[in-house]
Parts: structure tokens; sequence; C-alpha cells
């Protein structure tokens, strides 16, 4: 099974009662395992989507608080909009076990950045768990919602790119019930009033040595000797596997240490940093235990990693990456002739989305380039050729409060164009904030009625678009809906235009269903429909 | 046995289709497995790839070295090259001449062509006219993976058997015109191939 899917099943059978997500690659597939699972189904497990990862994380809180064993999930942008609960969940504490899946995306294969969900969790104090491979990611599971109902604490799970899209056989354990429901023993645990929350912290900091002591001894943490002391290897998580790679009879000369649960643990490295000349660090995402090893002033014991050069600095590793770093021989194939160009990924043919920038570009024809910010999702391709409609995308939701921004700066129409699901996801809010201040902003929520570029979730905002823009206070005339079909483009030119001209909050939906959901629908239908005659 | 496959194409032509046949008989043989997929963004018309690993040993990295992949099957010939570096001195560049120009820039097909020709152990058919000829051209897909398998070294049957199962619920008709693009496929490679 896909590492996404194996993180799922070993929830299921470790007791999962509810898993909150919105859907992000490379996290989505979790969720939607857990959706497509009878036994969920059977046994009344949570799995719908949420508006956005703040309200998942809290959501899996509560379920927490009532003492069953949740899970969140979200790509690693995600867990910034989830920071605020994720971080002070770690102040209150868990009840029924809580872990957090954060997927990371080193080489932005899907992603506007690659940081590295480690350091939230370091960040929020608890312990952190990182698979090597598909039957770790499905044991860690259970191991950690064990752990956090130990210590009361929520857990991270952090994984990748490459360890969620990726498949290898997973032998499966027992499969235990739920938790039944039972409140927190301390019903004051989760008030983080100042007077609890200085009593909560102070246990969460006294917790930490127990952390490492756990790390000590955790079957995911493992010394392995070498008789090469030259060098000794500390390897996070996947890159184990490219470190393995080099070594096809398994035999490492070096010590290795193979990281998969922290805070680090301190004697195993220890015993590496006595018995080798230096330290080579291999960890896919940031240098952050190499930063840690090293310290600011690189005194003392030889650290080797990204931050000498050893290893790249950026990007995603892999066996390659690691042989060189080892001073072994690289191996190449063949070079790629140099007519091959890229081949980036486009709009679909029938797409409503092309529609609507066909005539938004009309409408802004006669004004000055560089008035639309935009989000995160499909339209975000309006950026290539041949359109080139959009200048902004920066994080869900920022097309409206970017186009504010830049009205009260004084550029006058702007224009923010987003997605229905990004819209309830992040967008309302600043919408919020433009009728408050009246700002002359047009807002374009492209509605397909569906969340598109992750494979087509339901969207919270399904057929209730225009009654959320009412209700934030956007103008009743001010609400135009429209059909995005090549048609109809000389009115919706004319309705933008016109709205573009007003002085004040606008919102235009030009909305029409992605034509890859409704293909999907439609080979859904039929497939129903040989089923029922047959 | 091992063996390391590199599977090229632009998203929805099928590639995982391609990996999941042969990963099926592979595991029906007791064999271990390791496939890394592209999800997301580029499904929409990009560049798709995917590192397939089979083994009778057990497999650590989820991605292949470079010069270590014992084929690449293509389903798009311009794809069939992005990923050379990968491609073994003794491996086989398996792909279809097709082209599918979903680009403004594509360069000329004979240019690509004649760089696939280039290497030293390639196979290049028609697949999406051979397809056509088995009932659509949507079984390129399991025309170029005919054309794999005499270089996977695997009965021909186990293969059969794996897209019997996969495309079983997909309907009779879909399952025969699959099998029938597969053997065409298989055939051709026979007749061609040469190093």
């Amino acid at each position: 099974m896909l590492g996404d899917e194996a993180i799922a099943q070993g929830a299921l059978d470790a007791g999962l009662s509810g898993i909150y997500a919105y859907p992000g690659t490379p996290s989505t597939e979790i969720t939607e395992f857990v959706q497509n699972s009878n036994y969920a189904r059977e046994h009344g497990i949570h799995c719908t989507w949420s508006a956005n990862e703040k309200t998942a994380m809290e959501a899996a809180l509560g379920m927490s608080y009532a003492g069953k064993r949740a899970m969140a999930c979200m790509k690693h942008v995600g867990l910034n909009v989830a920071a605020d609960p994720f971080v002070n969940s770690a102040i209150t504490g868990a009840n029924g076990g809580l872990i957090v899946v954060a997927a990371d995306d080193p080489s932005m294969h899907s992603s506007q950045n690659e940081q590295d969900s480690r350091f939230f969790g370091k960040f929020a104090l608890i312990p952190i768990l990182e698979p090597s491979n598909q039957q770790e990611a499905y044991d860690m599971v259970r191991y950690g919602f064990d752990l956090s109902e130990k210590y009361i604490v929520p857990v991270l799970m952090r994984i990748t790119t490459r360890m969620a899209h990726s498949r290898a056989g997973v032998v499966r354990g027992e499969v235990r019930p739920q938790n039944e429901l039972h409140l927190p023993a301390d019903l004051r645990q989760f008030v983080l009033l100042p007077n609890i929350a200085k009593k909560r912290y102070k246990n969460l900091l006294s917790n930490h040595r127990h952390f490492i002591q756990e790390s000590e001894g955790s079957p995911f943490n493992t010394y392995i000797d070498g008789h090469d002391k030259s060098k000794g290897i500390l390897v996070c998580g996947l890159a184990y596997n490219y470190l393995m790679e080099n070594y096809p009879d398994g035999k490492v000369p070096y010590p290795v240490l193979k990281i998969g649960q922290y805070p680090l643990p301190k004697n195993m490295i220890e015993r590496m940093a006595e018995d080798c000349d230096e330290i080579l660090v291999v960890e896919d995402g940031y240098p952050m235990v190499e930063e840690l090893l090293k310290g600011y002033l690189g005194i003392g014991l030889k650290i080797k990693g990204r931050l000498d050069g050893t290893i790249p600095r950026d990007g995603e590793l892999n066996p390659n990456i690691v042989a060189v770093a080892l001073g072994m021989e690289d191996t190449f194939g063949f070079p790629v002739p140099d007519l091959v160009v890229g081949r980036p990924p486009k709009l679909c043919a029938g797409c409503p989305h092309i529609d609507s920038y066909n005539a938004l570009n009309e409408a802004l024809s006669t004004l000055p380039k560089g008035r639309v910010f935009s989000d995160i999702g499909c339209y975000t391709l309006g950026a290539l050729y041949p359109y080139e409609a959009i200048n902004s995308c920066v994080d869900m939701g920022a097309s409206i409060t970017m186009a504010k921004g830049a009205a009260d700066a004084g550029m006058i129409p702007s224009v923010a164009v987003i997605g229905d699901s990004t819209f309830t996801h992040s967008g309302m809010t600043g919408l919020l904030d433009a009728v408050t201040e009246k700002s002359p902003i047009t807002v374009l929520i492209l509605d397909n009625a569906t969340t598109a570029m992750t494979g087509g979730q339901d969207s919270a905002a399904m057929g209730r678009l225009e009654e959320i823009c009412r209700g934030l206070g956007v103008e009743e005339e001010h609400i135009r809906v429209v059909r995005p079909l090549k048609k109809f483009h000389a009115e919706i030119v004319q309705i933008i235009e016109e709205e573009l001209a007003y002085q004040g909050v606008s919102v235009i939906i030009p909305r029409r269903e992605c034509i890859v959901s409704i293909d999907k629908r439609m080979r859904d239908k039929f497939k129903n429909k040989q089923t029922e005659t047959s | 046995m091992k063996k390391d496959i590199i599977l090229a194409g632009v998203g929805g032509q099928g590639i995982l289709s391609i990996a999941a046949v042969i990963g099926y008989a592979a595991l029906e043989q007791g064999m271990f497995l390791k496939q890394s997929e592209v999800h997301g963004m580029s499904q929409r018309g990009g560049d798709v790839v995917s590192n397939l690993r089979i083994s009778h040993n057990e497999i650590a990295s989820d991605l292949i070295p470079f010069g270590k992949a014992d084929l690449i099957i293509a389903v798009e010939p311009l794809e069939s090259l992005r990923y050379l570096p990968h491609l073994a001195r003794h491996g086989w560049l398996i792909s279809s001449s097709t082209p599918l120009n979903n680009i403004p820039n594509y360069p000329e097909i004979e240019e690509v062509l004649e760089a696939i020709r280039g290497i030293p152990n390639h196979l290049l058919l028609d697949a999406e006219t051979m397809a056509k000829e088995a009932g659509s051209i949507k079984a390129a897909n399991m025309v170029i993976l005919g054309a794999a398998t005499p270089f996977l070294e695997m009965d021909f049957h186990l293969i059969e058997n794996a897209v019997r199962f996969l495309f079983n619920k997909k309907g009779e008709k879909v399952l025969e015109m699959n099998l029938i693009a597969l053997r065409a496929g298989k055939e051709f490679a026979y007749l061609h191939q040469r190093s």
C-alpha cells in the first residue's frame, strides 16, 4: 500500500475514532483511505473533510478531549494554518490518543515551499515519529497513540512525499477497539488560563526527559555498529533507504544511527560522537539534526551534511546524493538530449477556468497589468502561458487579503481570483475585512463545485457561496453569478467591467462543474447502472 | 531476479495501470515491490514518472539510482528521454512513437525519435495505431506493456492474469481489448528486438 494508506490502515487497526483533514498533496490519501473503508463505515469512524487544517486540528483535539483516538492530517503548509491549536495542544495535552500527521514536500513537487515539519514538533516540544518505510508507518501509528496516551501529549508524525506516495507490502497487526468516551481526569486540563497554562507548560517541560528516554529505548531508533570508525552516519527516516541502497549486501562499514523518533536519543548520539572521527547527518528536509549537533559556532566534533555542502542544501535526497556524500563513485546512465523541454501541468480542455480567465483578461485589457492576486488551486495554472492572468499565489486565502492591501495602497481596482474550496478554507475572513472597510476590490470565486487539484474532494462551499457572501455583508447587487462558457463570453466580460468600476466589494461567481469531476461522476453513474441491471 | 523500471508518460496516459499490472504479477510470485508515484498537480497533463522496483530480495530505496534502471517504459516519446540518466548501460528503452503534443514548444518528432534510436537498446512502436486496431487508443499503455514483457523475465501468463485481475471489473469487452493490445505489443517486441 501507499505510505499514506499504511498510516490510515494503522490508525483504523489501532482503534481510531475520527480522522480530520483538509485535502493537500501529499497527505490527501490518508483520509480518502478511511473514507473508502467499509470497516470505518461500519464502526462509525468520523472521516468527513474539514473546512481547513485549523478546524481539523481543533476537532481532533476535541475528540481526544472526549477520550477517543483522533488523527489530524495535513500537508506541511497546512500545519502553518493549524499552528495555533497545534502548539497549544502541546500545553493542554491530550486525553484519547492524538496524532498529527504532517506531510512534507522536499523538492516542492506540489507545494510553494519545502519547510520541515520536524521544527514544528520541536517548537511545540512534543515527540515526533518519522517512518523509513511503509511498514514502520503502519506500526508507528499504534505506537504513537500509545505514546500519546501514556504521557497525555499529542504526537507529530512527519512524512515526506516519497513516503506518502510510494507503495510497498505491509503486514497488519491485530485490530483493537476504539476507546470508550471518557473525560480527562482533570476537567481544567484544557483550560489554558495563564495560571493553569503555566502549570501545564511546566508539566510539558518536565516530560521532556521522559520523551528522550522513550527515544533511547524506541524500536525506531537503532544503533548499528560498524568496524570503520572514521565516520559515523546519523540517518533520519526515509534517508535510511538511500543509505542502504549503496550497500546491497546490507553491511555498512561505519556505525549507523537510524533515527525514527524524536527528541533525539542523547546517549546514542554521545556514543557515536565518542566512537567516530566525524558524523555524517543524512536527513530529508532542512538540516535540523545537523544544526543541532553542529551548534552555531561549529566547534568540536566534525559534522557533515547539508550545511558544509557534503549534501546539497535544498531538495529531496536520493541514493546518488547519499553515495557521493559517502565518497563513493556516482553512477549515471545517458545524458538527456538538449531537445527535451519541460511539460508543465495545464488546465484541462473544457475547464471552466479557461473561460473565466479569457473573460477576465479581456475585461482588464485597458488597465495597466499586474493587479490580479490569486490563490492555491488548479486555477493557479492561470499564471502560465497562454493565460498569464494572475500575479500571485502565496497561501490559502491570500488572494482576497492581498488584493485588499494593494487597494489600500491605491491600486484600484484590485482583483482577487480564488476557488470555491479555497474560499471556504481561508478566504471568508479576508472578505469580511474587505467588507468592513468597503475596499474597492473585485473577487472572482471560481466555483467548480469541487476541490479539484487534489483529486475532486467535496467542497464545503457547495451550494452556499452566495449566502456566505451575503452573510459577510457583500451587497446583494454586487454578487453576480455567471456561467463560464464561450457563448457567454461577451456577457461575462461586461459583468466583470461593471464590477471593476464599483468602488466597493464585488463578488463574481463563475459557476460550472470541474470537467474531470463531471467525467468521474458520469463514469460512476454508468457503473452503478450496470451493476443495477446485471 | 531484480528489475528496476522507470515508467514515464503524461498525466492521464495510464502509466500507473502499467505499474499496477507488473506489480500485481510480481507480488503473485512472492517478490518484493517498491513503487514511487507522482500525485497532485502534474496529473493535469504534465510529465509523470513512476519508479517501480521488483526483486526476490528486499529492496532498500524507493527511488532507482541513476544508471541502474533495467528498463524505461514510456507511453510518450519525448517523456522517454527525460529519464535517460536513470537507464543502465545494458538497459532497454521501450517507447511509443506517438507524440502527445500538448505544449507549444514540442520539438520536431523526427528529432525525438532519432534521439531514441541513438540509445543502444531501444524498441519504438506505434502503440496508438496498434491499440486502435485492438479496439481503442486507450489501450496504448497495454501495447507498450506488452512490448516490455520479454524484458521482464516473467511468465507472460502471469502478466495476462494480472491484466485480468485489474480490468475484470471494467467488463468483459474492455478486458478483452486490453488483452489483445497486450499480446500485440508482445508480438511486436519478439519480432523487432535486437540490440
